[in-house]
């Protein structure tokens, strides 16, 4: 008995992933039939309302096991909780504040009777009230939450328009496109935000006067926040593009299409483009992630209004319901990506589809 | 064995100059006073703000410190945080990896393995940053709070490819043997799976070091990491934020020094990888 070669970690992960997203076996006498074509549609019906079941299940316990890591969070961190709702020992907050709020969170209360009020709260969509901007938390982040998607979804287009056309490059190109394209993505993906934004910034606003420095709200002022968020997520999907690509191209099944005379670039859009999607579109998840913490930065250095500027200013202020109304939405929003992902990884490719 | 290979397989241009570089910024980091002998601290408001020249190569700041100065100062700051995050972020991922993959079939196993599934889950669903933010949020910003915060962040990576490690080497022939001679658990873990499963985590961690120095010196930038007259890479970026557009030198040099360090953790894990493939 052989022992399975160790694959490459970032691979393993991947394999992984796509194992545990097939889906749950439809009835197998109802399948193997090929009489029977109704309860065969009828057990792929079952099969999706159960991976939906499934799908939700998990999100609401996720929701529910960060609400409850912060409602215990808040109770573990040495002092007052009450002072730490208002902002930490530095807030200096007023003894009719510091009654205010523990009244308001019934902190006088049981640790159960408390945390059960708690997740009733949240249950029917009360985030709480901002300490910081004293305003209604579910209201601001709905207010918030548009720049953020858009910031986001444009990056991502961005960043796999960026990936596949590297890695395009890199399997038609020979020997040096392939160097450098490799090279491109490695530092790619090492840059920060950050520093991206600012020397962006630098070289087309302040030294070539192409593109406004802060976002405006217009079209234009997207540009630069899109492609700064863009490029370091462009290098991390690039390198994962680009393995899967170069196993496809070296498979029979590109042999044989070559040999039926396909095209080098009919080759790529035809037959490998679906292969290198595939990891991308399990690391979907990731990216996006990768995404929404990369806008804490990005919104930051560009000042575009949106939840991860928010969230900065929350934790800069310690202001701890606006603190875990974001981390609940953002929580939200990756749940639902994950299960669009695992959605278009089952339409891509039929080995997952197929029970 | 490893050993052996890594000396017989050829060594490529990128990699050398990898190695070249993150040895420098160890340097750096260990002795900086071999490569900039001033004071990283000392004012000199007369020299403020100049720009790039014999005396200070990178320029210097709104105090007049040299730039290279400051730089080759805080790579000890920035390295030791990236690592300690590292340190922290993998330490976590084995003992969690271990614990969801080591049970086995048998219930006590299964349900250890549901348990961390799940929390791998929920600190998945706040990625990288933003779990390191909330963290902050609740401990204060500083410097240790953030190398915390970004350990915690990496975690969930780690565990989970140590877990798919841990499956596959307690599935194995050799483990099925350690059993059969009756072997204790412990034993088996510490001999088998354990050697087995960490290969992987060392080219991981060097891999995520490069990760953990750019999410710190994020952190640094955005003003709840290490505080400003230290010098930190993220904290000389997040100063010199207030002068980008009249001292670009402030900002273009330690943001290039955190691209190398990264670049350079990211070329030498994928090395190890590439090497340690066919043999771990």
């Amino acid at each position: 008995m052989t022992l399975p070669a160790p694959t490459e970690p970032g691979r393993d992960a991947l394999a992984g992933r796509a194992s545990s997203a097939a889906p749950p076996t439809t009835d197998d006498a109802s399948a193997a039939s090929p009489v029977s074509a109704v309860p065969r549609r009828r057990g792929r019906a079952a099969a999706a309302a159960r991976w939906l079941v499934g799908r939700v299940v998990g999100g609401v316990v996720v929701l529910w096991a960060v609400a409850t890591m912060v409602f215990f969070a808040i109770r573990l961190v040495p002092g007052d909780p009450a002072e730490a709702i208002l902002g930490g020992p530095g807030s200096q907050a007023s003894a009719e504040a510091l009654a205010l709020v523990r009244e308001q969170y019934g902190l006088d209360d049981p640790l159960l009777l408390q945390y059960l009020a708690q997740l009733g709260r949240l249950a029917t969509g009360d985030l709480g009230t901002s300490y910081s901007l004293r305003t209604d938390v579910g209201g601001l982040l709905l207010d918030q939450l548009p720049g953020t998607i858009v910031l986001a979804a444009c990056a991502l287009v961005v960043a796999w328009l960026l990936a596949l056309g590297t890695a395009w490059w890199a399997t038609l190109g020979g020997r040096v496109a392939a160097a450098v394209s490799s090279g491109l993505e490695v530092v790619a993906a090492a840059v920060p935000h950050f520093w991206l934004g600012s020397v962006l910034v630098l070289v087309l606003s302040t030294q070539l006067g192409l593109l406004p420095p802060v976002s405006t709200g217009t079209p234009i002022g997207l540009v630069l926040p899109v492609v700064t968020l863009a490029v370091p997520v462009a290098g991390f999907l690039g390198q994962v593009t680009r393995d899967s690509l170069l196993d496809a191209a070296s498979s029979p099944f590109a042999l044989s299409a070559r040999a039926r005379g396909e095209s080098t670039s009919g080759l790529f859009r035809r037959h490998l483009l679906r292969h290198a999607a595939l990891p991308g579109l399990a690391l979907s998840g990731w990216a996006f992630g990768s995404l929404l913490s990369g806008a804490v930065v990005v919104e930051s250095v560009f000042a575009r209004p949106g939840l991860g500027r928010t969230l900065l200013g929350a934790v800069t202020l310690r202001d701890i319901p606006l603190v875990t109304g974001v981390a609940l939405v953002s929580a939200l929003s990756y749940v639902v990506v994950v299960a669009l992902g695992d959605l278009a990884e089952r339409l891509v490719d039929p080995r997952v589809r197929a029970s | 064995m490893t050993g052996s290979r890594l000396g017989a397989a050829r060594l490529r241009a990128p990699e050398v100059v990898a190695a070249v570089a993150l040895g420098l910024v160890v340097v750096a980091a260990v002795a900086p006073g071999l490569l900039a002998p001033a004071d990283p601290l000392a004012v000199a408001p007369v020299d403020a703000f100049s720009a790039p020249s014999l005396a200070h190569p990178f320029g210097t700041d709104e105090s007049g410190r040299g730039v290279f100065t400051r730089m080759v100062h805080g790579a000890g700051a920035s390295l030791s945080i990236g690592a300690a995050a590292t340190l922290i972020g993998t330490g976590l991922g084995v003992l969690l990896g271990v614990a969801a993959g080591f049970g086995g079939g048998r219930l006590p196993g299964r349900a250890a393995d549901a348990a961390v599934s799940r929390l791998l889950e929920v600190m998945f669903a706040l990625p990288g940053l933003l779990l390191a933010l909330v963290v902050i949020a609740f401990t204060g910003p500083g410097a240790l709070p953030a190398t915390v915060a970004v350990g915690l962040a990496t975690a969930p990576g780690y565990a989970r490819i140590v877990r798919s490690q841990v499956v596959r080497v307690r599935r194995s022939a050799m483990v099925e043997a350690a059993v059969v001679l009756g072997r204790r658990p412990g034993a088996v873990l510490w001999r088998h799976v354990l050697p087995n499963a960490l290969a992987p985590v060392v080219v991981l961690a060097t891999l995520g070091l490069g990760q953990a120095v750019v999410w710190a010196s994020s952190l640094s930038y955005l003003g709840l990491g290490a505080p400003p007259p230290a010098p930190e890479w993220g904290a000389m970026l997040s100063a010199g934020r207030l002068y980008v557009t009249s001292a670009w030198w402030m900002t273009v040099f330690p943001g290039l020094a955190v691209v190398l360090t990264a670049a350079a953790a990211t070329v030498l894990g994928r090395g190890l990888a590439r090497r340690g493939g066919g043999a771990s």
